[in-house]
């Protein structure tokens, strides 16, 4: 049974799916998918502390050895990102009870878990294989899943919304099953392991830069590295509290996963670094996302939109401590990976809380709502705090280590824009502050505006212990991250 | 109980007065004197280690660790402890204030208000006993966010922007220079601990500890060194009680205790004295004293006129980490003490001119020394301890910050410190001049003794009593800064 770990991970959500949509009965469907996802979880826990023993796990499907059969295989890396998406998956799925019964309508809740269960299968299986086309199938479960997941909101925008992604999304995989297509025509094997001792061995061409053009180009447009994030904003502030929460946290991760396997692992940090000059390119991006991003999110009314804003630039930090390729650099970008998911699990999850009661997330609606809802606002500034970077939370950890990357490199103004961003960070978190605490509740508006349910704040304020957890205890994440970061760069050289 | 139990115990205390605080909120009579009770004991419990520093107990505690390197750890050290023996004894006197000013006002929010204040204090103790950079610095950020409700207790527009500016100037310096010096540091030695000789030296050029100097400085924005100086006045729209114990003691002494503390602990005075950029700080910071002091000459605002006063004071200290020698030392951490009880003195008296007759402006209150003779008295003494001269306390840190110049052969900083004192002389002598020889406004005499509430008075009794007691008994403050240098 333990042997079979890796397959189970995908397994467990993937057929989960379809009997909750032939359960038809939202409650039913309910405790399937939260089942479902705790198993995942576990499992998840499970392979992570197997990972950590004895390295990494290889797992061939049905018996086929690699490069014939898919291989499955679980390293640090693909361990340490499995646990953020189905620790994700596994608080938000109880959250989705009171959240979708009220934003998705009761009709349509079995079919919302079928979907929702099938983004997870999707991510999962990306995470756990091996095998380049695996990537781009399973990257396929996890899309459409997650525009249909999307389009649920109740905002009519939600559609364009659902629709913009789906177009963008499509480019994106298409670029990526090209580059993929290129790989194997070249090397003739669709395995990573392969394929890394495979492409070196190659005679100089023209074919593999391009595959890494395209390849480069599709990841980003997933993972919304500016200027390829316009699909993001939208998708973020229309869909549903609970889509947004796990889409924010593990969608974006995942690409960004998929990043690092194929520059790092297939085409090796020499090839991708060295001959590619990616850092040369990814630098500036994310500097340009982490600026120009923060200073749009403090112009934003809508809370929900500031929160996505801000996630393109907190993607654009993770990228800029991987354009860093060195250890430290590598280690910040995979540790703000799970930070940043907690966090802005924690704050999505409030708003969540706030939508159900004041069925709104504009900053204006908001005044004077520290009193009325004390816990909810609360968690939520755990979450912004964390965001900002502030001592003794998750957010300040991740901040320390990629400001340390930075001037390893002797890359001063990097480091001292890092800190001015936390500063932009300060002002929009700080609005949302003053609006919620320094202000008074428009009793008008809405009279019987009360704390959230139990049902809902349990998990948001789970998250929100996690973060202030690992800004006290870091070992538990540094460690896997660094591990992470070692394995990747060991097998780059 | 251990003397490292009684080190945690310290930080906690404040923070358990606050949940006290707040949860006897329905009861002013029961919070206050609650209030009262926990400042008294976190000051007993703070002189409780001053007898093991003094035999040469070693007193260090690691709380916990984030991650491998990072600590939150306190440990007990002469400097630190002599700014908490005067903070926490402070927050006795000015609760007692507090208590008189804060009703006969009629503010509101007064739970909240408490609470906060106890926070603060509760910064304060952390960072005077953290045992490292990040342990300081996260106790440093505590202390801004918790004192912002009591900037803006108002909750008046003017007070909001106050607000926003007061943030925005102690967060950007702090996270923007602070926080990058201090992981740079990091960088370079590989650990953050306050370390006898400092940590610094020998582990990069000159050039580079030069740079990391200035960062230090100015990223420490709390010590108001132009020019991230105007979060101070901007502070002043907040209650008189936090004017006179946050931004006279505790917020802006965190600010200058943490240069001493780097200028000492981290790059050690004699890497200090020798850096390229070090003696150009200095004329910096000698700018600094003379601006602030001429500034406090155009304000006619009493608050306003004493918070200038304090830039010009505070970067006495600065000055006297920078001059990194013996003396000048032990005239700054004497200082951080003496123009402590002589600032909240002063703020003291202008809360009780406010709370008796509604004036805050210097022109208004002409005469007014006839009403209110205790006040205006006790005004006087403040003005001579910030003016440096007998019979109160600042002449023995002006004394030996005067011998520190010369030991660094900066003659023309003297000039500077002779200068201020003269400006201030001016500018703070003003005040009861015009109270007690001026004839009032509109002719008619003011008949009868009109004075603050009992509880203010006896606050600016005990300050003012003790301003003058530590001229004549500065032994205390001497030996602990000794100790600093012998251990």
């Amino acid at each position: 049974m333990m042997s079979h770990l890796p397959v189970l991970q995908v397994i467990v959500p993937l057929l989960a799916a379809p009997l909750c949509a032939l359960v038809r009965h939202g409650r039913t469907a309910w405790a399937i998918a939260v089942a479902s996802s705790w198993v995942s979880l576990w499992m998840a826990w499970k392979i992570f502390q197997l990972v950590q023993a004895d390295g990494a796990i290889s797992y061939n499907l049905g018996g086929w050895p690699a490069p014939i059969g898919i291989e499955y295989k679980i390293d640090a890396l693909s361990a340490f990102v499995l646990i953020i998406v189905t620790l994700v998956g596994a608080v938000v799925t109880p959250y989705a009870l009171k959240s979708v019964g009220r934003e998705v309508g009761t009709s349509r809740e079995a079919l919302f878990y079928a979907a929702f269960l099938l983004c997870l299968s999707g991510l999962l299986g990306i995470v756990v294989t091996g095998d380049m086309f695996n990537v781009f199938v399973f990257l396929e479960i996890s899309s459409l899943s997650a525009y249909a997941l999307i389009a649920l909101g109740r905002d009519r925008r939600a559609l364009t919304a659902s629709y913009q992604y789906l177009i963008m999304g499509s480019v994106g995989a298409t670029f990526i099953v090209i580059g993929i297509g290129m790989l194997y025509v070249m090397t003739g094997s669709l395995n990573m392991a392969d394929l890394a001792i495979l492409l070196p061995e190659l005679p100089s061409n023209r074919t593999i830069p391009v595959a890494f053009a395209f390849l480069s180009v599709g990841v980003c447009l997933k993972l919304a590295l500016f200027p390829l994030h316009m699909w993001l904003p939208n998708a973020y502030a229309y869909a549903p509290s609970a889509v947004t929460a796990f889409i924010a946290s593990t969608a974006t991760k995942v690409a960004i996963y998929m990043l690092l396997r194929f520059f790092f692992t297939v085409f090796g940090v020499h090839f991708s670094f060295s001959e590619m000059q990616l850092g040369i390119i990814l630098l500036p991006l994310s500097l340009i996302a982490i600026f120009s991003m923060s200073l749009v999110a403090i112009f934003q009314t809508n809370v929900k939109r500031m929160l996505a804003y801000s996630s393109l630039a907190q993607i654009g930090y993770i990228i800029l401590g991987i354009s860093f390729f060195s250890n430290t650099g590598l280690t910040a970008g995979i540790l703000h990976l799970f930070n940043h998911a907690i966090i802005k699990g924690s704050l999505f999850m409030a708003l969540g809380c706030v939508m159900y009661r004041l069925n709104s997330v504009e900053l204006e609606n908001m005044r004077g709502l520290g009193k009325k809802m004390p816990l909810t606002m609360g968690a939520f500034m755990v979450g912004g705090f964390s965001l900002i970077g502030v001592p003794f939370t998750a957010g300040f950890v991740s901040k320390w280590y990629l400001i340390q990357g930075a001037i390893e490199k002797g890359l001063w103004p990097v480091a001292l824009l890092i800190l001015m961003t936390s500063l932009m960070a300060v002002v929009y978190i700080w609005r949302v502050v003053e609006s919620v605490y320094f202000s008074e509740f428009d009793e008008s508006q809405n009279d019987d505006c009360t704390e959230a349910p139990l049902g809902l704040l349990l998990p948001t304020w789970a998250l929100a212990l996690l973060c202030l957890y690992f800004g006290i205890n870091a070992t538990l994440t540094t460690s896997g991250a660094s591990l992470a970061a070692a394995n990747l760069l060991r097998i780059g050289s | 109980m251990s003397y490292s139990q009684i080190l945690c115990l310290i930080v906690i205390i404040p923070f358990i007065g606050a949940g006290l605080i707040l949860l006897s909120g329905k009861y002013p009579n029961l919070r206050d004197s609650l209030g009262l009770l926990i400042a008294a004991v976190l000051c007993g419990t703070v002189y409780q280690l001053v007898e093991p520093l003094r035999k040469g107990y070693s007193t260090e505690v690691t709380l916990l660790e984030v991650t491998s390197g990072i600590t939150l750890g306190l440990s007990v050290e002469p400097l630190g402890l002599l700014f908490a023996l005067v903070a926490s004894f402070l927050w006795i006197v000015t609760g007692l204030y507090a208590i008189g000013y804060m009703r006969s006002h009629q503010e509101e929010n007064q739970t909240r208000f408490f609470a906060c204040f106890a926070i603060a204090i509760g910064g304060t103790m952390g960072v005077s006993f953290s045992s490292n950079l990040f342990t300081l610095f996260a106790f440093y950020e505590l202390l801004t966010l918790c004192t912002f409700p009591l900037v803006t207790h108002h909750g008046t527009n003017e007070a909001k922007k106050a607000g926003r500016l007061y943030l925005g100037i102690l967060l950007s310096t702090s996270i923007g220079l602070q926080l990058l010096a201090i992981i740079w540091t990091w960088n370079l030695a590989g650990t953050l601990d306050f370390k006898e000789n400092g940590i610094l030296s020998g582990t990069a050029s000159n050039t580079v500890l030069s740079v990391l100097i200035v960062m230090f400085v100015f990223g420490v924005g709390k010590a108001a060194v132009m020019p991230f100086h105007r979060w101070l006045p901007a502070a002043m729209v907040a209650p008189t009680p936090v004017s006179a114990l946050l931004h006279a003691v505790a917020v802006v002494k965190v600010g200058v205790f943490t240069i001493l503390k780097v200028a000492i602990y981290i790059f050690g005075l004699e890497t200090l004295a020798e850096l390229g950029s070090t003696p150009w700080l200095r004329w910096i910071v000698a700018a600094t004293i003379i601006l602030g002091s001429l500034v406090a000459f155009t304000k006619d605002n009493l608050k306003a006129r004493l918070a200038y006063s304090t830039i010009s004071q505070l970067s006495y200290i600065v000055l006297a980490a920078l001059l990194a020698n013996e003396f000048a030392i032990i005239g700054g951490g004497m200082h951080i003490a003496m123009h402590a009880f002589g600032k909240i003195t002063l703020f003291f008296a202008a809360g009780a001119v406010l709370v008796a007759t509604h004036k805050t402006d210097i022109s208004d209150m002409r005469g007014l020394g006839r009403q209110m003779p205790l006040t205006f008295g006790a005004f006087l003494v403040g003005s001579l301890s910030i003016i440096g001269v007998p019979p109160a306390g600042g002449a023995w840190s002006k004394w030996f910050l005067g011998l520190g110049t010369i030991e660094a052969g900066e003659q023309g900083l003297l000039a500077v410190l002779m200068l201020s004192s003269l400006l201030s002389l001016v500018y703070l002598l003003e005040v009861p001049i015009r109270a007690f020889f001026s004839s009032p406004d509109g002719g008619q005499e003011n008949v009868g003794i009109k004075e603050a509430p009992w509880p203010c008075l006896l606050a600016m009794g005990i300050s003012s009593g003790m301003t003058m007691g530590l001229f004549l008994f500065p032994d205390f403050l001497y030996e602990m800064m000794r100790m600093v240098f012998s251990p």
